[in-house]
């Protein structure tokens, strides 16, 4: 066939859909899934906890967490009756195993910590290259495709939850299950609570129990005096709880 | 006026060829979806989004395991999700004929709950499992989808453990 230029002339708006469609990429995964619509929060009931460790193994399988690594992690606090600004806190391997027995007397509790998805959070701040980013729908997610592994980040979250991943030397954290979530799924750790001590919540979302909850209960963040806009809120803290 | 003006039109040349050899390197470096909603790649949530999921959720088992669903809602465990236990079965769910979840040794599930511990909330039911059963395996007496042992012959409760 000649390419005549009346024929060129038709191919080129042809070529320029084509050329469209190519740069698109991939579609998208979940289609009924609107980030506009969602702010993506965590509620932990400290009362609730019992240790088990679900969601630490729950976590590292949905996640292929590393042997040692941890995105969510419970720690036991043991307050002794004298001195409340100095509690022991022990975490032996994430609590992905239980705890051993608890010392009698004092206070004991358990507090789980994960990402709290900051709205300000620190971390992405810090970022140079802009691997981490908060998603419209308030998610703290790292793009390990993009991440130097130059660990800026992991010095910057005061909660401690980032670390390098030792087998792609980039930056990881909880992600708030982000697949699961955007397929209408809870979090791989909330699916498996026993007790209902983790809560997925969608502060979008006015039908969420979480707006009573937050009504009827005295619920703190960690560490509000550094003003990052934690979104995972505990209910029943200790004063001790760093 | 503009005598020697010849070596200023050389000097544009060369900026006008550098601004475009930094204009392509951009385009060709920065990826597409960089800026699409703020300082990052727009298409890496689309790609963390997509990764498949491990734990089906505890909405899939009810669908198919009806039987066990009365069962637990008759006992304290209806709000354990199946998953606490049985661990991840997105791939039990996907091919319920050919992936079979592995038989779960009841000695240690109900340990990681279970076990007494001072740190535990008060009212959660706690036992020392090796003073409790003494090693037995917690199913040759509670039935763990209904947990309560109910036997209207008993004098006294069988929760109370054995000597």
């Amino acid at each position: 066939m000649d390419i005549t230029r009346r024929r060129l002339l038709l191919l080129l708006p042809a070529a320029a859909v084509a050329w469209k469609y190519v740069q698109a990429g991939t579609p998208e995964t979940a289609p009924n899934y609107k980030m506009t619509e969602h702010w993506w929060a965590m509620l932990i009931d400290i009362p609730k906890c019992i240790g088990c460790g679900s969601c630490v193994r729950a976590c590292a399988e949905e996640n292929d967490v590393p042997e040692g690594y941890y995105r969510t992690w419970i720690e036991r606090y043991h307050v002794a009756d004298w001195r409340i600004e100095r509690p022991d806190v022990e975490s032996p391997d994430g609590g992905k195993q239980g705890f051993p027995p608890s010392e009698i007397g004092g206070k004991n509790f358990f507090v789980p910590k994960l990402c709290n998805h900051c709205a300000e959070s620190p971390c992405t701040q810090v970022c140079p290259v802009g691997a981490t980013f908060v998603t419209p729908d308030g998610v703290v997610l790292v793009d390990k495709s993009y991440c130097l592994g130059c660990r800026y980040c992991v010095q910057a979250c005061p909660y401690g939850c980032r670390f390098i991943n030792p087998k792609t030397n980039t930056a990881e954290k909880c992600s708030l299950c982000y697949h699961r979530i955007t397929k209408g799924l809870t979090t791989a750790c909330c699916e498996v609570c026993p007790t209902g001590a983790r809560q997925l919540a969608d502060l979008k979302n006015p039908k969420d129990p979480i707006h009573e909850f937050l009504r009827t209960h005295t619920v703190q963040v960690l560490k509000p005096h550094m003003a990052t806009g934690a979104k995972v809120f505990y209910n029943g803290m200790d004063g001790s709880v760093r | 006026m503009f005598k020697d003006i010849e070596h200023l039109v050389r000097l544009a040349a060369v900026m006008a060829i550098a601004l475009i050899a930094f204009a392509t390197m951009r385009a060709l470096v920065v990826p597409r979806s960089f800026g699409e909603y703020g300082h990052y790649r727009g298409d890496a949530i689309a790609e963390i989004a997509a990764r498949p999921v491990a734990f089906a959720g505890h909405d899939v088992c009810e669908a198919c395991h009806i039987d066990v669903v009365e069962q637990k809602k008759q006992g304290k465990h209806v709000v354990v999700p199946c998953e606490a236990c049985h661990g991840a079965q997105a791939k039990h769910a996907d091919d319920p004929a050919s992936v079979k979840p592995a038989k779960l040794d009841t000695a240690v599930v109900c340990a990681r709950c279970h076990e007494a511990n001072s740190a535990k909330p008060k009212g959660f039911p706690q036992v020392a499992t090796a003073d409790h059963a003494g090693g037995l395996a917690c199913d040759i007496c509670h039935q763990p989808h209904r947990p309560k042992i109910e036997t209207p012959a008993a004098t006294k409760p069988a929760t109370e453990g054995k000597k």
